[in-house]
């Protein structure tokens, strides 16, 4: 049976992350939120599995789907929140929204609207901690989320062959949703051999086909066990399935293009109700208790921030 | 916006010596990968035996492995792992041989390098230097010759220099490296030869401050990156006929110091833009757009204004028709002329030149 400690854990973020998103779902037609927002509702477990399994120090790079990676890596809710409010006192002052989430004293590096984008630039950072590790005698790991569709862009090759070259301290977590947009793998790939392909690098790979918070959580901490060790690079493909619609709040399950009996089959693995399910009642509320406080917390603050000053505009154009 | 006008650089008081502009920048990597231990260097071919045109020779000895690297070809992804480190404190070098591979690096540069200090609201700086180099004769052709700097200089976020002597690579290079943001470094091939009395000890040239290079009263021209060495011939041209030109090398295309070109203009009533480059929304577009705006706004006549570059083709590698791509120092001084004498004088052409870099230059590189 898992720790019970763990459990808890597990399942606060996921829900706190779930809830969350489903907040800005119901109010979203109020026009609050100024950005576009891509929901991470049912894919949850990938990133909390990862990130609670880091250490403090440890970094986590985004893709622009990435409420859920921010959340599960700690970044500040407050910030977040406001970020999606417009509002000055957001994580990126609200000159940036949802696509471009960022914590950097917490480890979470920008995210970037276009896909692929920011692989590389991880790679560039975990090149920086193992340079540092030779001062400070600690390896760092960077952990690169990103989704299917990215591993179509050259980036994703050229970083792969870099990170193997210079042996990078760097997880590589691919969330394979089977969708870009709305084109499903099929339309996409001539083989789904993913790891078999990225294996050909050089690289580590393991497969998780059942989004099980545990295994991935499990399964990260071997894996930087042995980067921390100095043992290059490592790849993680974790299937997974979007809830909700590619951008926006909405169930698009109305449209035809994936069925609802594949989504019926995920959301009876859902891991937020199964661990749900795995903690007595009474702690279960508390934590409940716990994530609607914080939520609510999140909102206020960004509903009583104010809107950046006009001189803002100009701001961080150029670094001094 | 502009950086005030200080105009040249004295000559420096420091012991100089007399180099090539690689060589020159070749001083300026080693001295500041000295003084600061998160400068770092890579590209293809950076550690070869011809170590980037002898601009990188013999750093990886002195530097180490980790420091002085070279890379797969794969220019965006090596954009991308440049900005990481750079984000985290590190202050990388990334060279590409030709210009025209930066247009594989785009994304990064355009997407990460010039956006994150905005869209990180401050978070994070992106201490980058780009060095690239144009090419150009003995076959360069339409894809090794290509000068792209406008189209960085469109991009907010990025600043583009451009030096054309060994001076000034020294000096820009120093500021580059130093500067806390992607800094996009156009060197020039036929350049690399060219010598110049540069100081010994480490110096900066400040980004964003022109050059006027020789002053004149009849025509300010202005020329980038290896068009000041024509425009310098097309200056000893209208010598012979009465006409004195004052030669400005903007140095930085972005921040662009117009204060330094329009005190200029304002003396000589006529401004000739040569660029290394096509025309077409192109530096001399804006420089000539800002030109205009700043008169308007002071209630100044608009100067005299025209402006030279590149013939709007593919670069062609045949030798007859290359020579007609380029400006040189003949047709820039036949126009200077033209500008300053009037449509009704006594034609003119300038003398032929003696050989130049141009014709020295046998490739391969």
């Amino acid at each position: 049976m898992h720790n019970l400690e763990l459990t808890a854990r597990l399942y606060k973020t996921m829900l706190l992350i779930r809830q969350f998103e489903l907040y800005l779902a119901e109010i979203y037609h109020t026009d609050a939120i100024k950005s576009p927002v891509h929901l991470s509702v049912g894919q949850e477990s990938i990133a909390v599995g990862v990130c609670d399994a880091l250490e403090k120090e440890d970094i986590v790079s985004n893709t622009y789907r990435c409420h859920a990676t921010y959340i599960a890596k700690g970044g500040d809710l407050n910030e977040m929140m406001a970020e999606l409010y417009g509002k000055r006192t957001g994580c990126a002052g609200g000159k940036a929204g949802s696509m471009h989430l960022v914590d950097i004293k917490r480890g979470i590096l920008g995210a970037s609207a276009v896909v692929g984008t920011t692989v590389p630039v991880a790679a560039g950072y975990a090149w920086a901690m193992k340079r540092d590790k030779e001062k400070t005698g600690h390896q760092r790991v960077v952990t690169a989320f990103f989704g299917d569709g990215c591993t179509e862009e050259g980036c994703f090759y050229e970083t792969l062959n870099f990170s193997a070259l210079h042996q990078l301290p760097i997880i590589f977590i691919c969330e394979n949703n089977r969708l870009a947009i709305h084109t499903p793998i099929e339309k996409r790939w001539a083989s789904e051999q993913l790891c078999e392909r990225v294996a050909t690098f050089g690289i580590k790979t393991h497969r998780i086909t059942d989004a099980d918070v545990f295994k991935i959580h499990e399964t990260v901490s071997n894996a930087l066990q042995d980067i921390r060790q100095g043992n290059g690079p490592i790849f993680i493909e974790c299937d997974t399935y979007r809830w909700l619609e590619h951008v926006g709040p909405r169930d698009d399950h109305n449209i035809s293009y994936r069925s609802q009996e594949e989504f019926q089959r995920w959301k009876d693995q859902d891991q937020v109700t199964r661990l749900a399910h795995m903690l007595d009642e009474s702690h279960r509320h508390q934590i409940q208790a716990e994530v609607k406080a914080a939520i609510i917390k999140a909102s206020e603050f960004a509903e009583n921030s104010p809107y950046p000053a006009a001189e803002e505009l100009y701001t961080h154009v150029y670094a001094s | 916006m502009f950086t005030p006008a200080k105009n040249a650089i004295a000559s420096p008081k420091q012991d100089t010596h007399l180099i090539r502009y690689c060589d020159a920048l070749r001083e300026a990597f080693e001295q500041e990968m000295e003084r600061d231990p998160q400068v770092f260097l890579f590209g293809l071919d950076v550690d070869d035996h011809v170590g980037i045109q002898g601009s990188t020779v013999k750093l990886q000895e002195k530097f180490g492995k980790h420091r002085v690297f070279n890379t797969p070809l794969s220019e965006d992804a090596m954009t991308g792992v440049a900005i990481g480190a750079a984000m985290a404190g590190y202050r990388p070098i990334h060279v590409h041989i030709r210009m025209d591979f930066m247009l594989l690096c785009m994304n990064q540069l355009v997407n990460m390098a010039a956006k994150s200090h905005y869209m990180y609201n401050g978070q994070v700086q992106i201490p980058l230097v780009v060095r690239t180099m144009i090419g150009r004769s003995w076959g360069q052709g339409g894809q090794h010759s290509q000068a792209l700097h406008s189209l960085f200089m469109h991009i907010p976020g990025l600043k583009v220099v451009a030096p054309a002597n060994a001076h000034d690579a020294k000096g820009c290079m120093i500021a580059a490296i130093r500067d806390n943001n992607p800094v996009v470094f156009i060197e020039h091939r036929l350049l690399y030869s060219t010598e110049g009395y540069v100081p010994k000890a480490s110096y900066e040239v400040p980004l964003g401050q022109a050059r006027i290079l020789t002053e004149g009263s009849d025509i300010t021209i202005v020329a980038i990156s290896h068009m000041v060495m024509e425009a310098l011939r097309a200056r000893k041209h209208l010598e012979g006929v009465g006409i004195s030109a004052e030669i400005i090398d903007p140095i930085t295309l972005w921040p662009l110091d117009m204060n330094t070109i329009m005190q200029s203009v304002q003396k000589t009533g006529r401004l000739l833009i040569v660029d290394n480059a096509w025309l077409t929304c192109g530096a001399s577009s804006e420089m000539m757009t800002r030109a205009v705006e700043m008169c308007q706004e002071e209630g100044k006549p608009i100067p005299r204004l025209a402006r030279m570059g590149f013939a709007p083709t593919t670069c062609p590698t045949t030798k007859p028709l290359e020579n007609l791509f380029y400006p040189n120092g003949r047709t820039i001084a036949a126009k200077a002329y033209e500008m300053t004498k009037g449509p009704h004088a006594k034609p003119w052409e300038p003398p032929l030149d003696a050989k130049t870099e141009i014709d020295a230059f046998k490739g391969p590189f």
